[in-house]
């Protein structure tokens, strides 16, 4: 469908492409189609997050960066949520830190984390955060849930034990590297990352073997054999990934 | 067909059912069809064919008549005669009364009975009246002349301007302004748009859009088919789900039937606009009811929501605009276009226009299908149409709008219903479920029930829904078990506040709402399973103190 022409002359809508905004109080801008947390990051105002990967779509389900809209004191997701112009942003208050930490109370009793005993232990991002916004107990009973290993890959393994249902996995699989591998069963608290129609991980006919899921995971749900995900240096691969294929394109 | 021949059928039709001195209906709606209401319109056939009455006496079935309760319900026109729990072997004593008074024998409803006379239809007008699966009827019926009108003389600007001068709300449950919804589509610049009809009803207890798809399917293939012809659409989907066959059979039929006469599909009508409609089974998932989710499992992707906005009239199926209206509300466009927009904002109150069908379900008399003016008091819609609780026991409260929905006791029961007023007492319109609860219910139980739906329910995308909702469940089930310390009630208040400010989608963020209304009207109930471990309603079943310090 063509454009009408406006009965008005000159540009009715200037391009304007740069928003200005207010983030915890600091005056900042960002480009239109940017999200809060890109703007944040940009400006060296962390976010805390777990869902959340740049180069990958984001889902706005792990809900920990949750900020808060002043005119409205609406919460809303900053990896989803595009700037507007005037926009003021708190990413820190105490209501929101109460918030972050009982969310992480309910994924720590979702599953059964006991740092303790994982191969992730001290390279967790889910330890790392209950760390830093002071999660020292969860208050809510323990689910206890009775699920699986899948150690039937030659080289890597996933422990639903672990597993925050973040969903990195069967994005990168899927969006970066085209295997779509992984995806999700069940609903509710009873889903599950599952790979192919649930086959073992073993005999996936479509997994590579790239090991990209293993390298985003943020808890030790998925990890190679043989070595233990804290000894696992994390690379901040997928911006490297994207910004090389925009130049083969 | 071209509008010309659309008004002959309609005409022949009418003529052809004037001829008849005496129409029997019989209900063939899921309900009464579940008390073998298709044997009673056999036997009622035979009966009049014995007697060589077929040519005087139409004998046929319909869609719901509303008084689920009395079912099977039989009408005799025009002598304005309605039976309840009609047998089959009962067919002789209501052909012998034909033209007559009401058999003595048999159990009639009086014609003037509140539970008629206080409704007013419009969604539901042709409901109970018309043949669903007979098109011709239907269109006799003044179906699709509202379509014809807008293919002929209305703009697709002045379409929508019907509508939102209407003040049409979403039906659906959030109540939002039809008009504007429409208008923001229709000013979408895409190739494609489309128009989607959420028939994905899963509230517990609620049965108001099966009711409209089986008994009057071509008025919501006109609503949408006027949708589609104000927003710009060319192809549209039902989203239905697959638990009502009924209703899935009688669409399709409708369909083929409708494509045949010109009225869906290329050049409806002789103009150049065309729309397509489809069929999309959901398979039970009760988050696809939300829109982002319903979208998603169209396009056969896991029913899941997404972050809103953007919203589906911006970025709806496969990224065009798309347009996505509740059963209830597509069963309004007719009747609005037909009798004008002044004529539907004179009915109701003054923000919410129209009326509202309601699906009376519980603890009363009269369970069945509703509709009435917005702003009737829940006390005329609960004891003079529902006729009031059975076996003389006392009401306690009414739960509206499903799991998102709340409870509401017997103080608010003259507040005036309509979306804002519900809304305020802190449970919503909802898509019409009412289930009326008497004072053998627990409400730490019935909040229990509706979060194990939810849980269940729950789509699993997003963690405060998907991890949440268990252990509110598990705080529920310690309270009914008399295993609770004030500590769990408080562990509860602060996850229903952490769901409702931090899920993603609204079925998730009004999960905790069947919780916090009994929290707020009847806490000395809690209290009384905390502190004195025993059930007021007698309903749960406590362990002792002395089993809990063990």
């Amino acid at each position: 469908m063509s454009t009408p022409s406006s009965p008005i002359r000159g540009p009715v809508e200037a391009p304007r492409q740069i928003r200005t905004l207010k983030i915890d109080g600091f005056d900042v801008s960002g480009r239109a189609e940017q999200t809060i947390l890109q703007v944040a990051l940009e400006h060296e105002i962390d976010i805390p997050r777990l869902c959340h990967v740049e180069g990958l779509s984001a889902i706005g389900a792990c809900r920990l960066c949750l900020v808060e809209i002043r005119a409205t004191g609406r919460l809303v997701p900053a990896c989803v949520t595009r700037i507007e112009e005037g926009m003021e942003v708190i990413t820190d208050s105490k209501r929101i830190q109460k918030y972050r930490r009982s969310l992480l109370e309910l994924l720590f009793a979702e599953r059964n984390h006991i740092c303790a005993v994982c191969v992730a232990n001290g390279n967790c991002e889910l330890q790392i955060l209950a760390e830093e916004l002071g999660m020292d107990h969860v208050r809510v009973p323990y689910l206890n849930p009775d699920v699986p290993v899948d150690a039937s890959h030659k080289q890597l393994a996933v422990d639903h034990n672990r597993c925050i249902l973040c969903t990195r996995c069967v994005r990168v699989c899927d969006e970066v590297e085209g295997a779509h591998t992984w995806d999700v069963e069940g609903r509710g608290v009873d889903a599950r990352i599952i790979t192919d129609m649930r086959q073992p991980w073993g005999d996936s006919g479509t997994c590579t073997n790239c090991g990209k899921c293993v390298e985003l995971c943020p808890t030790g749900a998925l990890f190679e054999k043989g070595t233990c995900v804290a000894e696992l240096e994390r690379r901040e691969f997928l911006p490297y990934l994207t910004a090389m294929r925009r130049t083969e394109q | 067909m071209i509008p010309e021949e659309l008004k002959d059928v309609a005409a022949q039709w009418q003529e052809q059912a004037g001829q008849y001195a005496h129409q029997v209906y019989v209900c063939t709606a899921a309900g009464c069809l579940s008390s073998n209401s298709d044997q009673v319109l056999e036997s009622l056939q035979k009966e009049v064919k014995d007697r060589d009455l077929h040519e005087q006496c139409l004998v046929k079935g319909v869609g719901c008549m509303g008084l689920c309760a009395g079912g099977p319900l039989v009408a005799v026109q025009p002598d304005g005669v309605l039976y309840a729990h009609v047998t089959p072997e009962q067919a002789p004593a209501i052909v012998d009364a034909l033209g007559d008074e009401p058999a003595a024998d048999l159990e009639a409803i009086e014609a003037d009975a509140p539970f008629y006379e206080r409704q007013e239809p419009i969604a539901l007008e042709n409901c109970g009246r018309v043949d669903p699966e007979s098109i011709e009827e239907c269109i006799g019926a003044d179906g699709y002349a509202a379509l014809a009108r807008c293919l002929t003389a209305l703009s697709p600007t002045e379409v929508v301007n019907v509508i939102s001068k209407s003040g049409l709300r979403g039906r659906g449950g959030a109540g939002y302004p039809t008009g504007l919804k429409w208008s923001t589509v229709e000013k979408a610049r895409a190739e494609r748009k489309f128009v989607v009809c959420n028939a994905d009803e899963g509230d517990p207890g609620a049965f108001m859009d099966r009711s409209i798809l089986e008994g009057d399917p071509h008025r919501i293939l006109e609503g949408m088919a006027i949708a589609a012809y104000a927003v710009g659409a060319d192809q549209g989907y039902v989203y239905i789900r697959a638990e009502y066959p009924l209703a899935i059979e009688r669409l399709r039929k409708a369909i083929r039937q409708a494509k045949r006469m010109d009225l869906l599909g290329g050049d409806i009508m002789g103009s150049n606009f065309s729309f397509d409609i489809q069929l999309r089974l959901g398979a039970g998932a009760f988050v696809c009811g939300e829109e982002t989710a319903l979208m998603a499992s169209i396009e056969g992707k896991r029913g899941t929501p997404r972050p809103r906005p953007p919203y589906p009239a911006n970025y709806g199926l496969w990224g065009y605009p798309t347009l996505i209206n509740n059963v209830e509300t597509f069963a309004n466009i007719g009747p609005i276009l037909r009798e004008g927009a002044d004529w539907f904002a004179g009915i109701g109150t003054e923000k919410s226009k129209g009326t509202k069908v309601f699906a009376l379900a519980g603890s009363v008399l009269n369970t069945g299908l509703i509709e009435v003016p917005m702003g009737t008091t829940l006390r005329e819609i609960i004891f003079d149409i529902g006729g009031g609780i059975p076996d003389g026991r006392a009401f306690k409260a009414v739960q509206t709008g499903g799991p998102s929905g709340g409870c509401i006791p017997e103080q608010y029961l003259d507040v005036a219903v309509d979306y804002e007023s519900l809304r305020e007492l802190g449970s919503i319109m909802g898509s019409g479920g009412m289930i009326v609860m008497d004072e053998t219910a627990c409400m730490v139980d019935v909040a229990k029930f509706f979060m194990e739906f939810c849980r269940t329910e729950s789509c699993g995308h997003c963690l405060p829904c998907r991890a949440g909702t268990p252990q509110m469940l598990g705080l529920l089930d310690r309270i009914t078990r008399g295993e609770a310390v004030m500590r769990d009630l408080e562990m509860l208040e602060e996850l229903c506040d952490l769901v409702r400010n931090t899920a993603l989608c609204g079925l998730g963020q009004t999960a905790p709402n069947p919780v916090l209304s009994t929290l707020r009207y009847f806490r000395d109930e809690y209290l009384a399973h905390i502190e004195d471990r025993t059930c007021p309603a007698g309903k749960c079943k406590m362990r002792s103190t002395t089993e809990v310090n063990r």
